[in-house]
């Protein structure tokens, strides 16, 4: 039998990867994609947690969870393709419309 | 013993390509390297007796999000963004936080007094879907409809945004 602590650490090795990738990377794309990275480490929390307590309501708020990600990545992406047609950049240190 | 090997298995499988994700040059590998972890996820779910979940996983996020973002990094790939530099100027400030950041969770989860109750092993309900859906159309009524009133909303947003004329 694994222990939950297992899983609380793939989980937060996942949220600091993804969180190096937000932090560090200029591509727009890929500072998107480390999000998703992010929300996925957190339902691994939530799961693990809900099979820990014998609890379905964790499982509930992971699939929120997804809704959420699938919601964030559509505009996201929506807002890279305007962002794109304007500028004909993807880096993210180049956007600076609204800078100062 | 054999859970236990699947367990470190999809667990190296997830770790090493979001590794991977974050530091390839091309962001097509950056974006099979995200679906692999991603499925890696869907296989701890598995584990973790979250049958829906795992479907969920895969046909939502392997099937759905990342078409949509592989569809996006084909209309908006440059040949020129592989020769430039691929991390920004903050990158070693930044990830040495990301990793203190990484550091003290770990040490609060290790360290921490009564961070992790052992409560007597819990037996899951055999109906997984069953028991989520009961729970998401009785008890999570109102957040669905929200939930779905939100992605009405992203659908708009994301067609407006991507019009050619705003």
């Amino acid at each position: 039998m694994i222990s939950p602590e297992h899983y609380l650490m793939l989980s937060l090795a996942l949220f600091t990867i993804g969180v190096i990738g937000v932090l560090t990377r200029r591509n727009v794309i890929i500072i998107l994609m480390s999000i998703e990275l992010i929300l996925n480490a957190v339902n691994i929390n939530l799961v693990a947690f809900s099979r820990l307590y014998g609890d379905v309501n964790g499982q509930v708020f992971a699939i929120f969870i997804i809704t959420d990600a699938a919601a964030e990545a559509a505009v996201g992406l929506g807002i890279i393709l305007a962002f794109f047609r304007n500028r004909e950049t993807l880096l993210a240190d180049e956007m600076d419309l609204l800078k100062w | 013993m054999f859970s236990q090997a699947v367990f470190y298995f999809f667990a190296a499988l997830a770790v090493t390509s979001a590794i991977l994700m974050v530091t390839r040059r091309n962001i097509i590998h950056g974006a099979v390297f995200l679906i692999t972890t991603l499925l890696a996820t869907a296989g701890i779910f598995l584990q973790l007796d979250a049958e829906f979940l795992f479907v969920v996983q895969i046909i939502l996020y392997v099937g759905g999000i990342m078409v949509l973002f592989v569809f996006v990094i084909m209309l908006v790939n440059l040949d020129v963004s592989m020769r430039l530099v691929q991390f920004n100027h903050q990158r070693f400030v930044a990830g040495a936080l990301a990793l203190v950041l990484g550091a003290q969770v770990f040490l609060a989860l290790k360290v921490g007094p009564g961070v992790m109750p052992h409560p007597a092993q819990q037996i899951m309900s055999p109906k997984n879907t069953e028991a989520v859906g009961d729970a998401l159309f009785t008890h999570y009524m109102l957040p669905f409809e929200i939930a779905s009133i939100l992605l009405l909303v992203a659908m708009i947003g994301a067609v407006v945004m991507a019009k050619r004329r705003v």
